[in-house]
């Protein structure tokens, strides 16, 4: 057994641990679904910050810094500044209105049934390509980092599965927290460890670290090159739109965060508005920290271990590995990936929650059977099968599409439909009166459908590979792109705006109106918040 | 068996003689302030005139205030960051500090506008929450 599998194997039975801990205390409803809104401040923001810091920013930024310097650095920046929105604008409110689901607040003062619907086919919509993401991800990563212990990636992807249904579906909300504030403990440890790791090599002298950030030498194409890594350009260039990519990105960061369902599920954790606001400033000072850090994770390892190093070594996703590696030897190297490892699986099941929360809750219990529920607890159960049932289809899929798939743009296209169909709806329901059932219907079809058909035809999936890729790292679309961004979120945001304006406009709902006081002096306030529960 | 139901006992108040002030020991009619449990509370809180009594629009003013010009300043500073590194290049590659450009400076600086304006906006909400717990007095005195 490699230390890798073995760190791992410890991360594991102690999840578990906690999991049988939480199961017992997981019976009722605001128990499973909220953790009895008993997390407190700091706890839920380290657990904001797990779901929040997945593997694609712990080595997908790093190894695109890595590899493409400054333009790499810009992706860090997004995810910290789009707290600013769910900070001002959504946390409070969203804790003071709503009971279990992002939906609940819609449906305040909305036909409930058409909204439900809608808002949990954008929630599934959501989680479910953010999972895959991170499944095909997981087994990659693993058949790399474990390489020598021959765990294949269909039995990676069926041990990240597996472990997170168990997560979810025995242990609720509370197991689901716990298992992220660990991670998030252990990932802000192992940062911090390997960027004083980096200062150390360069002497402790930040000077001598940027000296060596603006001369990285690697091969380009056969020819050795020296690049100055701290010069925006070597990935957004004026020829492919550079700048509107980053744009589009950056909207689609400030505006989808703020709707990403499984951030939102957290603020219904802690007992009240107050707690929610504390633990986003907890989660803005993990992540900001953390996405600052990056700098020595990505630098150090285009300088320390070196593009051409890392190229043949699995890719830029193992730059932070990698760099482990170099500066501290085989143990670190499998502390880092136990720790990879862990950030996948805790991530997973904050989706996995998130995802069967809004099926029971939204869809089933509201929609299929008019909101209440037949038989005491039904929701719960509805909300364990479903998440067995989720589990399931994301290891299917993940299998199917290999190892090799390109799935990074499922990451950007759930930011892109949470900012284009969710925020909309979500801000106008709380803050503009005339606000209607139509305008909510149609706001979250037009956000969920133009954000699906601009990456469809954007160089994402549309784009002609040169010869020799092949299987399932080609591009489905072997024509060139009609939409030229990777982001959408650029033209689908004002379009997911324009969407809910326009239906709106289309109709009035004197009851809507009507309740739009109720609806403002609760978010307000907290009058008439759902309380926390007793032990 | 169905006949040996348990009966609901009578109200043992006397119906005869001078009013008393013991509230009738029954489910039927409205219960009195004291007794209403939270569900019932919330049900009967006034919105309407809640959300037109002063203190309420005087929190929603003091909120937009703060809110709205916060909002403004970190969006057109975050996106002054692609809009410069993609129109101002050059201007962006200036050395500052030895190697160290205007663009990751720049960078680094909206982690601590973020914070910034976090921080501000706790504090502003301390005054908030004040604002909003006279709003919820004024809830309870009106019963």
């Amino acid at each position: 057994m490699t230390p890798a599998l073995g760190m791992f194997l410890l991360f594991v039975l102690i999840t578990l641990a906690i999991t049988y801990w939480a199961a017992r205390k997981s019976q009722s409803a605001a128990a499973f679904f909220t953790a009895s809104r008993r997390i407190t401040g700091w706890q839920n923001g380290v657990a904001v910050a797990g779901d929040y810091m997945s593997a694609a920013s712990f080595l997908g930024i790093a190894g695109l810094i890595a590899f493409f310097g400054y333009d790499g650095f810009m992706f860090s920046v997004g995810w910290l500044v789009a707290y600013l929105t769910v900070l001002l604008v959504v946390a409070e409110p969203l804790r003071n209105a709503g009971k279990y689901t992002m939906a609940d607040v819609l449906a305040y003062r909305l036909n409930p049934r058409p909204v439900r619907a809608m808002a949990a086919l954008s929630t599934i919509t959501v989680s479910t390509f953010y999972m895959i993401a991170q499944m095909v991800g997981a087994g990659a990563l693993v058949t790399l980092l474990l390489g020598s212990s021959h765990v294949s990636y269909e039995l990676a992807v069926i041990g990240v599965g597996v472990l997170m249904i168990i997560y979810v579906v025995f242990g609720g909300m509370l197991a689901t927290t716990w298992v992220q504030i660990i991670k998030a403990i252990l990932l802000m440890a192992g940062t911090i460890l390997l960027s004083l790791l980096v200062l150390a090599h360069f002497g402790w002298s930040l000077a001598n670290f940027f000296d060596a950030v603006t001369r990285v030498t690697y091969h380009e194409k056969g020819i050795l090159v020296t690049r100055n890594f701290l010069e925006p350009g070597l990935r957004y260039t004026a020829a492919n739109h550079g700048a509107l990519d980053l744009i589009s990105l950056g909207m689609a960061l400030v505006f989808g965060t703020a709707g990403l369902p499984h951030v939102l599920v957290r603020f219904y954790t802690v007992p009240d508005a107050k707690t929610a606001r504390v633990s986003v400033v907890w989660a803005m000072v993990l992540i900001g920290s953390f996405y600052i850090m990056t700098t020595f994770l990505g630098f150090g390892a285009a300088t320390i271990v070196g593009r051409d190093k890392i190229a043949i070594s699995g890719g830029n996703n193992m730059s932070a590995p990698l760099l482990a590696q170099a500066l501290a030897g085989d143990i670190f190297f499998a502390f880092i990936a136990a720790i990879a490892f862990a950030t996948i699986l805790a991530v997973v099941a904050g989706l996995t929650i998130s995802a069967s929360t809004s099926f029971a809750h939204d869809f089933y219990t509201a929609v299929i059977h008019k909101g209440t529920e037949r038989r005491p607890g039904e929701e719960v159960r509805v909300a364990r099968i479903t998440a067995f049932v989720v589990g399931a289809v994301a290891i299917g899929i993940a299998i199917l599409l290999g190892k090799d798939a390109n799935v990074a743009f499922l990451v950007a296209l759930a930011f892109a439909v949470a900012a284009s169909a969710n925020l909309p709806v979500i801000v106008f329901s709380l803050f503009w009166k005339r606000f209607n059932t139509t305008g909510a219907v149609l706001g979250l079809v037009t956000g969920l459908v133009a954000s699906l058909a601009l990456i469809v035809v954007s160089p994402s999936i549309m784009k002609v590979d040169p010869p020799g890729i092949v299987g399932a790292a080609r591009h489905l679309i072997q024509r060139p792109p009609i939409f030229p961004l990777e982001n959408p979120g650029i033209l689908s945001i004002p379009l997911g705006f324009l969407g809910a304006i326009l239906g709106t406009f289309l109709s009035r709902e004197p009851r809507a109106e009507a309740r739009f006081a109720e609806l403002s002096v609760r978010a307000n306030t907290g009058l008439g918040a759902e309380k926390a529960a007793l032990e | 068996m169905a006949a040996d139901a348990p009966k609901i006992p009578e109200d043992p108040t006397p119906i005869v003689g001078a009013a008393t002030d013991i509230a009738p020991l029954s489910h039927a009619g409205p219960k009195p302030p004291h007794e209403r449990t939270a569900d019932e509370e919330a049900g009967s809180i006034d919105w309407e005139s809640l959300a037109a009594c002063e203190q309420f629009r005087n929190l929603l003013k003091a909120k937009r205030r703060f809110i709205v010009p916060a909002m403004i300043f970190f969006v057109v500073y975050y996106f002054a960051l692609p809009v410069l590194i993609g129109y101002a290049r050059p201007f962006m590659e200036k050395r500052v500090f030895g190697p160290v450009n205007l663009a990751y400076l720049f960078a680094l600086s909206q982690f601590f506008m973020a914070w910034t304006i976090a921080a501000l906006y706790v504090r502003a909400a301390a005054r908030f929450d004040r604002m909003a717990e006279d709003v919820v007095s004024r809830s309870d005195s009106s019963r």
